[in-house]
């Protein structure tokens, strides 16, 4: 027994002991069944595909990488630009960035409303922002492909007003993902901003008002900047799934308009190219990492400025 | 009295205890090297500032910490290394820590339970219990459906019901309001005479301690000051740290001008010479402080036959009695307090030069 | 007649979040209608009919995916809720300790990684383990679910579980109550309504999925929502808006079951 071994000790490493067999079932599943995947896939990336799919194990390849933006000619194994994974790099990130934009003009004014009603109302304005939230993402994309196709009630308003003579397509148009993106994520930019400007203290308003201000500066002056927080979080939650949306694209974007959720699928079904596709994967998976950086490094800040 | 206890009359005998948080040698020393027996049957407080230890040293004892180091004895048995759910020794949360699921009375129950006693004897006591905290109607209630004066008294009894030897008690009180807090102290005193268990109490409020308390311990620092009796620590505080916590006391540097059996005579800033007590082993030359109590000396016109001289600088009247500030000529301040009566007027005023005449036997010697 | 400057509104707020609920609401009503539309047609109205709910109940494979997803979420929110409530007792009221920052990052990471991504990763290690095994079972879809679903069941607990009073089990100690006699009579009863919300969260979130399920199933293991997205390609009748219709329902109504039991205070 050395000298360290005081009963004090003893429970102490007792209590560390049974801390982690507590938690392990929790961190075995996640790693087995989420984490431990993704190193299998970084690995698959550095493969040769294989001829029907799958890779060939352990022939190391850089080919997978490499196509992620470049493609080879067959025939004269000259490099050219991969213009259609570059395309649909860009159209992700810009219809990610406008899903945003859109969602934060629309989601802002909701969230003030909802937190300028009586104390008792605010919780049913918010539950109805809620049951959408928890509505199945399918369900909503669907909902929305009725609203938006050509025998749609957008189209037909649209005719009966005379305002087209026909139809205008939106299905299966960039327009139509776009749409579809900002019904279904939404929710997400509304509830953190209205976390933020629940709290916010009207006095601070009145204040602004006392000197001066007119309700647009009052509006850019004082409530702006007092929920950026919520408004960079709303951002965050609403750009991240945008950026990796599946569903959406794949049912209102048609099969031509990709992004990059169904760019990566392809790979693994018609394309039979794994390594690309584990590869595309990662870049996706590092472009939400860096946009989650960003995101703990600039809240970090600015919380620290309004507490310091 | 001065004779110690031999080891069967202890309830709870702490020796050489020390408690080290966060690891040595960098870590918090909460106790430093504590001894300190608590009588069977007695009512003991532990009183000192926050962070002085007072609670470490309680939790030690009901299990909730491992000491360090050294030994704790209940009842000559070593329980310092027994969980808490070994130890008869029973806890009053400050919180109440009240089971929010449960009523009152299966709050009460859940010790006896948990200790395997046979349905029909915790059913009597549980009855007995209520009784005795007077709770009977609110048997069934919900814990939050009670005031917080009754919590208190659903703590004590489900504290109570298992019968510990030690009941320990942590700053139950520090909850309620003051007049709540006045009645609840009688009737702790009346509980633990009726029931005869040794009470450990644990207290910031000195009012409270020196009320309840049979012995009192005052603690600062992870050190324990003093040991005694309500009036021995508030008559004959042991060092200045005592008597500085416990109650207002002035201080005055004096110098020993000659010593007879255990009192000093000493010489007061000004030339005056009082006549002092001094502690055993305290030395017996050179210069000491005079700690005076402020209702232990009276105000009396300049001229008058009085020890001290100055000038009276703030008069503070608070109801039941009224403290004068004087600024004396050879020191510091020096407060006054008189209990008001209304035939009983003092009739001075600020900036007049005034005396102050200290009561026989009523000066204490301490070492700085 | 003056009325007092309002200074919780500003110009066409109130407007913008009308439009928002209109456009929330609006498509899932469209939808809804057109599940009782007689016709076969989803854009032409034809009259009031249940005929589509019948059909949809009468389909075997809308039956089986059905039943299927109720299956798969039913283990996944199960295992996830008692993995969960593990690790929360174990990463709660304790302080901050070696390794609790790693384990936080581990049971939050299937929020952090887009769910096409982890999809494939699944789809790349469980295709590989169904050759060598040959088990092409529900087993799959089973710790797929379970592993998204922890973070989900996990909040809601360790919100309830930083709530309790940590004097509670050391009062029961107190008494006497062993450490499983603490967890049993004190901790777990407390917990109940944190277990509860978590176990309903985390079984929507199964019930959901589609991405992930649609990439690790084996063949014939349709889910609701992977059937759903098949039928969505062919044309469309009325049939899918009654099976969406019932799967909202659904849906609702373990939300609004899940806030009255997250509302209940200790």
């Amino acid at each position: 027994m050395s000298a360290s071994d005081t009963p004090a000790r003893i429970a102490q490493r007792q209590k560390t002991r049974n801390r982690w067999l507590l938690s392990s079932p929790a961190l075995l599943i996640v790693f087995v069944a989420a984490i431990g995947p993704l190193f299998v896939m970084l690995a698959y990336s550095f493969m040769a595909k294989g001829d029907y799919g799958g890779v060939k194990p352990w022939e190391f390849s850089t080919d997978g990488w490499f196509g992620v933006f470049f493609s080879r000619d067959i025939f004269d194994d000259t490099l050219t630009i991969a213009d259609a994974n570059v395309t649909i790099f860009l159209r992700s990130l810009r219809l990610s960035l406008l899903t945003t934009l859109i969602t934060l003009a629309i989601g802002f004014p909701t969230a003030f409303f909802i937190a300028t009603r009586p104390a008792r109302m605010r919780d049913v304005w918010v539950f109805l922002i809620t049951i959408p939230f928890w509505t199945n993402i399918l369900i909503r994309t669907f909902a929305m492909q009725e609203v938006i196709r050509n025998e749609g009630i957008i189209n037909t308003v649209l005719v009966a007003t005379g305002i087209t003579s026909e139809p205008v397509q939106i299905l299966y148009t960039d327009w139509a993902i776009l749409f579809g993106m900002t019904y279904v994520y939404l929710p997400l930019m509304v509830l953190p901003l209205y976390a933020s400007m629940e709290k916010l203290d009207f006095r601070l308003v009145e204040a602004g008002y006392d000197l001066y201000a007119n309700r647009i500066q009052v509006l850019r002056r004082i409530i702006i900047p007092i929920v950026k927080p919520g408004m960079i979080a709303g951002s965050i939650l609403v750009f991240i799934p945008s950026l990796g949306a599946y569903v959406t694209p794949r049912v209102l974007g048609g099969g031509k308009n990709m992004m990059l959720g169904n760019l990566i699928e392809l790979q693994f079904g018609a394309g039979r190219n794994w390594p690309l596709g584990a590869a595309i994967s990662i870049t996706l998976m590092v472009l939400v990492m860096v946009a989650l950086l960003v995101y703990v490094r600039y809240a970090g800040r600015s919380g620290g400025q309004h507490h310091g | 009295m001065t004779d110690l206890p031999s080891t069967q009359e202890l309830a709870i005998d702490v020796s050489g205890v020390s408690k080290v948080f966060g690891g040595e040698p960098g870590g918090f020393r909460a106790l430093d090297n504590i001894s300190v027996g608590i009588r069977n049957n007695e009512f003991f407080t532990l009183l000192g500032p926050s962070g002085c230890g007072k609670t470490t040293l309680l939790r030690l004892i009901a299990g909730f910490e491992y000491p360090t180091s050294g030994k704790i004895l209940l009842h000559g048995e070593d329980i310092g290394l027994l969980p808490p759910y070994k130890r008869p020794v029973n806890t009053v949360f400050q919180s109440y820590a009240l089971f929010p699921h449960l009523t009152v009375a299966q709050n009460i129950a859940f010790g006896l339970e948990m200790l395997g006693r046979p349905a029909a004897e915790v059913r009597d006591t549980v009855d007995r219990m209520l009784a005795l905290v007077k709770m009977e109607p609110m048997r069934d209630r919900l814990t939050n459906q009670i005031s917080g004066g009754q919590q208190q008294r659903v703590a004590l009894a489900r504290a109570l019901a298992p019968s510990p030897k030690v009941l320990l008690l942590d700053e139950p009180l520090s909850a309620l309001d003051y007049k709540l807090r006045k009645e609840m102290q009688i009737e702790l005193k009346r509980l633990q005479n009726e029931t005869g268990i040794t009470f450990i109490f644990v207290t910031h409020d000195q009012e409270e301690a020196l009320t309840m308390s049979d012995r009192i311990a005052v603690m600062s620092a992870g050190l324990i000051r003093q040991v005694g009796t309500p009036s021995e620590i508030y008559d004959r505080p042991a060092d200045r740290f005592v008597a500085d916590f416990i109650g207002e006391t002035n201080f005055l540097s004096a110098e020993i001008d000659s010593v007879l059996e255990d009192h000093a005579i000493l010489r007061l800033p000004g030339g005056g010479l009082e006549k002092a007590f001094l502690p055993k082993g305290a030395k017996t030359s050179g210069k000491v402080t005079a700690a005076i109590r402020p209702e232990h000396a009276d105000l009396v016109p300049e001229g008058a036959d009085g020890g001290l001289r100055g000038t009276l600088s703030n008069i503070i009247y608070s109801g039941s009695s009224t403290h004068y500030h004087v600024r004396l000529h050879d020191g510091p301040d020096f407060v006054v307090r008189t209990q008001n009566s209304p035939d009983n007027k003092l009739e001075f005023s600020v900036g007049q030069a005034v005396g102050v005449r200290v009561h026989d036997r009523c000066v204490q010697a301490l070492e700085d | 007649m003056a009325r007092s400057f309002d200074v919780k509104t500003q110009p066409g707020f109130a407007l913008i979040a009308a439009f928002c609920f209109a456009a929330l609401y609006l498509p899932i009503a469209v939808l809804v209608i057109y599940a009782f539309n007689a016709g076969e047609s989803i854009a032409v109205w034809e009259g009031f009919s249940l005929r589509w709910f019948v059909t949809a109940m009468s389909n075997t494979a809308v039956q089986e995916a059905a039943l299927r997803s109720v299956v798969i979420a039913v283990f996944a929110a199960s295992i996830a809720t008692v993995a969960a409530t593990m690790a929360a007792l174990a990463t709660t009221r304790q302080g901050t300790y070696p390794g609790l920052s790693f384990k936080y990052a581990v049971l939050n990471q299937p929020l952090m990684i887009p769910e096409i991504v982890t999809a494939v990763a699944l789809l790349i290690v469980f295709s590989r383990i169904k050759v060598w095994t040959g088990y092409t079972g529900l087993g799959y879809l089973i710790a797929a679910h379970t592993a998204f679903c922890i973070p989900f069941a996990y909040l809601p607990i360790r919100a309830r579980l930083e709530s309790m009073d940590s004097a509670l089990e050391a009062a029961a100690a107190d008494l006497y109550a062993s450490p499983w006699q603490a967890f049993r009579r004190i901790t777990l009863p407390l917990l109940k309504p944190g277990i509860m919300a978590g176990f309903m969260l985390a079984f929507v979130i199964s019930l959901d999925d589609v991405v992930i399920t649609e990439f690790v199933k084996s063949g014939g293991q349709e889910t609701l929502p992977t059937y759903m997205l098949g039928q969505l390609r062919r044309v469309v009748t009325p049939e899918i808006n009654a099976i969406a219709t019932v799967f909202l329902a659904f849906s609702v109504l373990i939300v609004i079951m899940f806030f009255f039991v997250n509302r209940r205070k200790a």
